[in-house]
């Protein structure tokens, strides 16, 4: 029994060291992001943001008194892992809230655990499965893939354009998108009058084009993230295509414009968050301000432009933040407060959450850009 | 079906051959010299366009020293490649062999992934993109350096093997490796030559087609892929039926995208690959008992 006292000694200290540090206020948030992996152009920029705005948070003061501390994990995209590291997030860690997973995989394997264990998460995929049936302690940040598709076919019927031909990648993101612009495209009269895919890594995409070319659509509709969109354009430059061209959101970034060359990209039109064109925004709008100082703070901190997906951690981080401010920090009052948040300023766009929405985006998330120069500038 | 778009489609079904082709006789050199097939070909395609990236953006070099930089760089990485990790090997079977290059080719990809970030990077063309209409079809300026590229290496390739004493010695070597170290050709020496080729030509290959596709660090993958598929339809030839396997490769795909329907592109070029390894082993072109050279 002696050689036990040092043990339970040291086990006695332990905890209250745990307790006495849940006394002296502290709010853990637990992160889980792909930050390795294919995904990790996600929850590489998501981690950083998430742990740029807890330093920020703490530097002010916290949040109520409490201060913040953020535990995060990398899946590396994998599901499996992602559903063991929740599991650890939960048991060992005792965070309050979950932010992450990148992915809407990785999304769908860990809401079981959640939804058990009774913790508020908010996934930063876009996937419209994730909130559509709501689940009481599920929300999401990103606006669904099918509000920006809606926002470019508006624009269209906006042009009187009644016919296009759909080009779309041939991974999660390039299949959800054209299973919804099928949907949308039949609810509102337009005619599809070609659908091609091409692969994640193809390189020419003339071929898919070609035909195109020859049908005569009114609009060509491409749906993919870097790098086939960017080749897409310059294939359309060359082989002389005068149609007008629509990406996704997928690639509302500068990054598209320098990989597809400024004259290659000029005229193309795509709807984009308000973080990658908040340039060209007019002065009034209410997330001009919050846009510029992320970016800034982003770039100064770490030296790269803040992206789209890096914005998804920062509006899951004003949630909760939101919701502890006005509820209370248990996981229940988080909860209670993220169901609660009304016209919520952030990067996304603004957010009104209701037992019945728990994305809480419209339309108003994306404006329709068009490249002009080089630049973003917004589509009339 | 209009005449225009069948000359479209075979026109960038070429320009992607010759890529393809070019990747392929990087295979096929190494192959005939050592028995290897190596897999890390891909990566030498992706240093040759990430270094040349890195040449004209930090070194500030103009596109006409950063290229032979970035050549020489990737030959480097090749002779490296060679020297550590297939040359100390005291049993060189073919399984440990081919491990060794997939090995490989995981560490390059790796380290490029830390050098170069995961981000995709777009090169300038070398001549302008304005495009160059033929007849109905058009194609771009970087289309003909390619082509034009390729051709060059081809003939140089041939040269070199059939009237160059080196090139002799490692003709002599992929007969018999075993002969020609009696007859006093320094058989290791040989291949670390056709290291060095390869290494040089894959980089050569993903340097020019890097205005095109843009390049990652992660696009030896595919490349490398399509690359060893030309190269089996060839018969491991490091001549011109490998060239023709590359183009045929191409034309097919781009035909069978442009006709057919593009969600069977990838398809299509392994069916062809599987298809000749069932019936054709040999290569296309090949006799079944060919010289390989």
């Amino acid at each position: 029994m002696k050689k036990m006292i040092p043990l339970l000694s040291s086990i006695c200290l332990i905890l209250i060291c745990a307790t006495m540090s849940f006394a002296s206020g502290t709010i853990k948030i637990g992160g889980l992001f792909a930050v390795t992996g294919p995904a990790s152009f996600l929850g590489e920029p998501e981690k950083k943001t998430l742990e740029m705005l807890v330093k920020e948070a703490n530097e002010k003061g916290g949040i109520n008194g409490l201060k913040l501390e953020a535990v995060i994990y990398d899946t590396g995209g994998d599901a499996t892992k992602a559903v063991q590291l929740a599991t650890k997030l939960i048991k060992d860690d005792k965070v309050s809230v979950i932010i992450g997973p990148s992915t809407t995989g990785e999304s769908m394997a860990v809401i079981p655990v959640t939804e058990k264990e009774k913790i508020p998460l908010i996934s930063c995929a876009a996937g419209i499965k994730i909130t559509d049936p709501v689940k009481p302690w599920v929300f999401k940040t990103p606006a669904n893939d099918h509000i920006a598709a809606e926002k470019i076919l508006a624009y269209m019927a906006g042009k009187k354009q009644k016919s296009f031909a759909l080009l779309t990648v041939t991974d999660g993101f390039g299949a959800s998108g054209r299973e919804q612009i099928k949907v949308l495209a039949k609810q509102k009269g337009f005619t599809i009058v070609a659908d091609e895919v091409y692969g994640p890594k193809d390189t020419d995409m003339t071929a898919q084009l070609t035909k195109i070319r020859g049908i005569k659509p009114d609009a060509i509709i491409c749906w993919g993230t870097n790098p086939g969109p960017a080749v897409i354009t310059k294939n359309v430059k060359q082989l002389g295509i005068k149609t007008p061209l629509y990406m996704s959101h997928g690639v509302a970034s500068k990054k598209y414009i320098e990989l597809a060359g400024p004259d290659s990209a000029e005229g193309v039109m795509l709807p984009a968050g308000k973080l990658a064109i908040y340039d060209a925004l007019p002065k009034g709008d209410a997330q001009y301000k919050l846009l510029k100082g992320y970016d800034q703070n982003y770039k100064k901190t770490y030296g790269v432009e803040a992206s789209t997906f890096g914005g998804y951690a920062y509006d899951a981080f004003l949630l909760v933040t939101g919701a502890i401010k006005k509820a209370g920090s248990t996981p229940e009052q988080i909860r209670t407060g993220i169901e609660q948040t009304s016209k919520l300023v952030s990067i996304s766009g603004v957010f009104t959450m209701t037992p019945k929405d728990h994305n809480g985006l419209d339309l108003s998330a994306f404006e329709m850009v068009k490249v002009v120069k080089g630049d973003w500038a917004l589509a009339k | 079906m209009e005449f225009d778009q069948i000359l479209q489609y075979s026109l960038s079904g070429l320009s992607t051959g010759a890529i393809y082709a070019l990747i392929g006789i990087g295979f096929s050199i190494i192959y005939n010299a050592t028995g290897i097939i190596n897999f890390a070909q891909g990566e030498f395609v992706m240093l040759g366009g990430l270094l040349t990236l890195s040449s004209l953006q930090l070194l500030k070099l103009p596109l006409w020293a950063a290229i032979p930089v970035s050549v020489a760089i990737s030959t480097v990485v090749g002779v490296i490649f060679e020297r550590l990790a297939i040359r100390p090997l005291r049993q060189p079977t073919p399984i440990n062999l081919v491990i060794i290059t997939i090995g490989g080719s995981i560490l390059i990809r790796g380290l490029a992934m830390l050098v170069w970030g995961k981000d995709t990077h777009a090169i300038p063309p070398f001549s302008g993109d304005t495009p160059i209409a033929i007849g109905g079809a058009t194609i771009l300026p970087q289309h003909l350096w390619i082509l034009a590229i390729t051709l060059i290496i081809i003939v140089v390739n041939k040269i070199y093997f059939y009237h160059t004493i080196s090139g002799k010695a490692m003709r002599a070597c992929s007969y018999n490796r075993r002969a020609a170290g009696l007859v006093g050709i320094d058989v290791k020496r040989m291949v670390l030559f056709s290291f060095i080729i390869s290494a040089a030509m894959g980089a050569v290959a993903g340097i020019i087609v890097a205005p095109l596709t843009m390049t990652a660090y992660d696009v030896g993958v595919m490349l490398g892929l399509k690359g060893f598929c030309a190269a089996i339809i060839g018969g491991m030839s490091s001549g011109i039926s490998t060239v023709i396997g590359g183009l045929l490769l191409g034309v097919l795909e781009s035909l069978g995208a442009g006709l057919i329907s593009s969600g069977y592109k990838d398809a299509i070029s392994f069916i062809i690959l599987l298809l000749i390894l069932f019936i054709r082993p040999q290569g296309l072109f090949g006799k079944a008992d060919s010289e390989r050279v």
